[in-house]
């Protein structure tokens, strides 16, 4: 253990600090859930991509710096010290981006890889239909094989900016015949397919967040499938791994808003009751919690080790840290938290943490509602019964 | 940075836990709760297996080892719940005396500690009573700021009973003089203590959630184990949670201080607040998984719980370190922000 950094690591940390100094936009761009908006992210993701920031852990060929872990790390803690955009592309560059790398063919991650880096193609996620949700194992979805091409039919639902993504990874059931997590495979598709119609649905600030997808005979070509057909549970297990393990929700992105926290509290600490102070400090104690455990997972994995189960103690933790933390900063803000854009004297942060707070709502739902994951918990870790 | 324990600090960790699993199961530890307490056959195999010399100077006939290495074993001392006062010694009293190994009379103290052969209590004048000192050769105490290493024989020892049945306490009264006398070191001698209370009570905390969990695979209610209800799974994996995020912050403070980092203060803050936290929980919810059989004196969890109890209320209790930590993040010039997590404050 030393729990110091290295004169190297100290020197990318400074790269990283003058590059983010140097080119995050001095404005704020528009929210990335509206056309605009998504767009400014997607020329953000291409100036991520030309500095070689865009993902610095893949390989060099495939427009990262072949970084490891402890340096993401550092990378994170940097990128959100720069107040830099939200990543527009995360369901592609954290989630799709190492489930291709493990389980897609050379050339799928040639296809795909680089462009997502770049920006070029802006990924949703299609997992979830109406009827199913936590229980994802009763997904309807059709693909059915028509000589090298699936003829897809069927409806996702709450897919994440689906609205103006380019393309979409879902699974679908390739073999009509099967039940459960049986007989589905891990298909990509372009989201400009004939018969694909898109709902944007609102979210609760208003703004189209996510969106419903119909399928009406979409054709879809067979080289899009990911991994083997009817392999298509296991691939969106690890996927779902990625999503809840390690890199979706970086630390850094809780230790600015706990810091911000802090800031808050001392600007109107004469104001507020003495006991908000120590829902400050957990929030802060918490949030270090998180990024030492991220440390740690770091460390094991960069040792050979791999993320299991205990993926799902991250979910919960980091999911329940950030509404609480959000819920403490409307308490310190009192009667302006109601305030979503004017009148206060300064009117971006309350409306920041208003806007923050509604998304930390979403957290304990997403990614596996932290109800399943209680379950996974108790029955995978402590072996408690069905 | 690389934060990971090395592969021969977790075969050692991994060799403590056997010996504890197979020489202090909860079923010897309900034996000696009804007699003496505590067990010299077992500390004769505990100096044996390096363990009362693991943090001595090799000078001093120790294994040299640091608070990182010992932060482990003391998880797995609070896991079974030993009851001699290992931890107290090897974790507090040698890295202290450690600093005085100038002094023949301390250097002599640390030999006999490695040889198992003497054993030296520990008090913080912040808490009004000494655990195992009747049967200590010394005691390490603070007075004024100072360190002082007082022969058994100059201390006069009230023994009081505490809710844990193998725990020994006693008010010590005691007159500081120029023999006593070591030096300054009492901010971290508090710190020692915290640290290692925190690691008990994690490996106490870990231990109640395997008691609980067993006991809901085995008991039945409307027909199934109580395991399958999802009360109960909620329950248990909560506390799985909070243990899991109180490991980090803890290993985090037995670096920074066997470093002598200035954080220092600030990590074991955090760490001692979050173990105390996670074993809490952990005892309110194995109590409630195990219904009335865990309000009874015939199961073992009652031996972890109090000694979790016990624990909580010694080197700082919650307030103090709560208060302690938002002087050192909430005031003005304090560091925050993730560039400090690491930094040197
Ligand atoms: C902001 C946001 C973005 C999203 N983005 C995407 C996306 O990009 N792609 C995508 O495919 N999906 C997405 N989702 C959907 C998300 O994956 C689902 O909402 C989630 O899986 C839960 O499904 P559900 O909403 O149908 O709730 P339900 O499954 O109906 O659950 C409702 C409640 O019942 C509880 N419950 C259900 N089953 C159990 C059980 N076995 N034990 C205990 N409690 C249970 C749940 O925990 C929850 O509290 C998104 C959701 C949100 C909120």
């Amino acid at each position: 253990m030393d729990l110091t950094y290295t004169p190297g690591q100290q020197a990318f940390r400074a790269d990283v600090r003058a590059w983010m100094a140097a080119n995050v936009p001095a404005h704020k761009l528009k929210s990335y859930d509206t056309r605009e908006g998504f767009e400014e992210h997607r020329a953000w993701e291409r100036t991520l991509n030309e500095g070689r920031y865009a993902m610095i852990t893949w390989p060099e060929i495939l427009g990262g710096r072949g970084a490891n872990l402890i340096e993401w790390l550092i990378f994170e803690e940097e990128y959100y010290r720069a107040g830099a955009p939200g990543r527009v592309n995360q369901n592609g560059i954290f989630l799709l981006g190492p489930t291709l790398m493990e389980y897609g063919t050379p050339e799928q991650k040639a296809r795909f890889l680089p462009r997502m880096a770049a920006g070029e193609d802006i990924w949703a996620q299609g997992w979830s239909e109406p009827g199913a949700g936590s229980d994802m194992a009763a997904i309807r979805t059709k693909a059915v094989r028509d000589g090298d091409h699936y003829v897809i039919n069927g409806q996702k639902t709450w897919s994440t900016r689906a609205a103006f993504a380019d393309w979409c990874f879902g699974l679908f059931r390739t073999d009509p015949n099967s039940e459960r997590h049986h007989g589905m495979s891990f298909i990509l598709l372009p989201l400009d397919t004939p018969g694909i119609t898109r709902r944007p649905i609102p979210q609760l600030d208003g703004e189209p967040g996510f969106a419903e997808l119909f399928f009406d005979d979409v054709r879809v070509p067979v080289e899009n499938r990911l991994g083997g057909e009817g392999e298509g549970w296991n691939i969106a297990m690890a996927t779902a791994g990625f999503e809840r393990g390690l890199m979706l929700r970086s630390p850094a992105r809780f230790q600015e808003t706990a810091k911000r926290l802090v800031t808050l509290y001392r600007r109107h600490q004469a104001k507020v009751s003495p006991a908000v102070g120590e829902a400050v400090l957990k929030a802060w104690m918490d949030a270090e919690a998180y990024c030492l455990n991220t440390y740690m997972t770091a460390s094991r994995l960069m040792a050979g080790g791999k993320i299991g189960q205990e993926a799902s103690l991250n979910k919960i933790f980091w999911s329940e840290l950030d509404r609480s933390m959000h819920e403490t900063a409307l308490s310190i803000l009192g009667a302006r938290a109601e305030l979503l854009a004017n009148g206060v004297d300064d009117p971006d942060e309350a409306t920041r943490w208003l806007k923050g707070f509604l998304f930390s709502l979403a957290g304990p739902i997403y990614a596996g509602t932290n109800e399943i994951q209680r379950n996974v918990i108790a029955e995978r870790l402590l072996k408690l019964p069905r | 940075m690389n934060f990971a324990f090395t592969a021969d600090q977790l075969l050692f960790r991994d060799t403590v836990r056997d010996f504890l699993a197979a020489e202090c199961t909860p079923a010897d530890v309900r034996t000696l709760a009804a007699g003496e307490g505590r067990s010299a056959a077992r500390w004769g195999k505990l100096a044996e297996l390096g363990l009362t010399g693991l943090t001595v100077p090799e000078a001093q006939g120790g294994l040299g080892l640091t608070l990182v290495d010992l932060v482990l074993i003391a998880e797995e001392a609070g896991r079974a719940a030993l009851p001699e006062p290992l931890i107290d010694q090897i974790g507090i009293v040698v890295p202290l005396l450690a600093r005085f190994t100038h002094r023949p009379e301390v250097a002599a103290v640390l030999e006999g500690i490695a040889a198992g052969t003497v054993t030296v209590a520990v008090g913080h004048p912040a808490d009004p009573y000494v655990a195992d000192a009747a049967d200590a050769d010394w005691l390490l105490l603070g007075r004024d700021d100072a360190l002082h290493l007082v022969p058994r024989g100059k201390v006069t020892l009230t023994q009081e009973v505490s809710v844990d049945p193998l725990r020994h306490i006693a008010a010590v009264a005691w007159a500081p003089d120029n023999t006593t006398l070591l030096g300054e070191g009492l901010d971290d001698l508090l710190d020692h203590g915290a640290l290692c209370a925190s690691a008990q009570a994690l490996g106490l905390a870990q231990a109640m959630v395997e008691l609980a969990a067993d006991y809901a695979r085995t008991r039945s209610q409307f027909g199934k184990p109580i395991g399958s209800f999802q009360a109960v799974k909620h329950h248990l994996a909560s506390v799985q949670v909070a243990i899991e995020f109180a490991k980090a912050p803890v290993y985090k403070a037995a670096f920074s201080l066997a470093q002598g980092l200035p954080r220092a203060a600030r990590d074991i803050a955090h760490g001692r607040i979050a173990a105390i936290d996670a074993a809490a929980a952990a005892a309110r919810t194995a109590i409630q998984v195990f219904g009335a059989m865990g309000y009874t004196y015939e199961v073992d969890l009652h031996f972890f719980m109090k000694r979790a109890w016990a624990l909580a209320g010694v080197w700082g209790d919650r307030h103090f370190h709560v208060s302690r930590l938002q002087h050192l993040v909430l005031s003005d010039d304090a560091p925050t922000g993730a560039d400090a997590t690491f930094g040197p404050k």
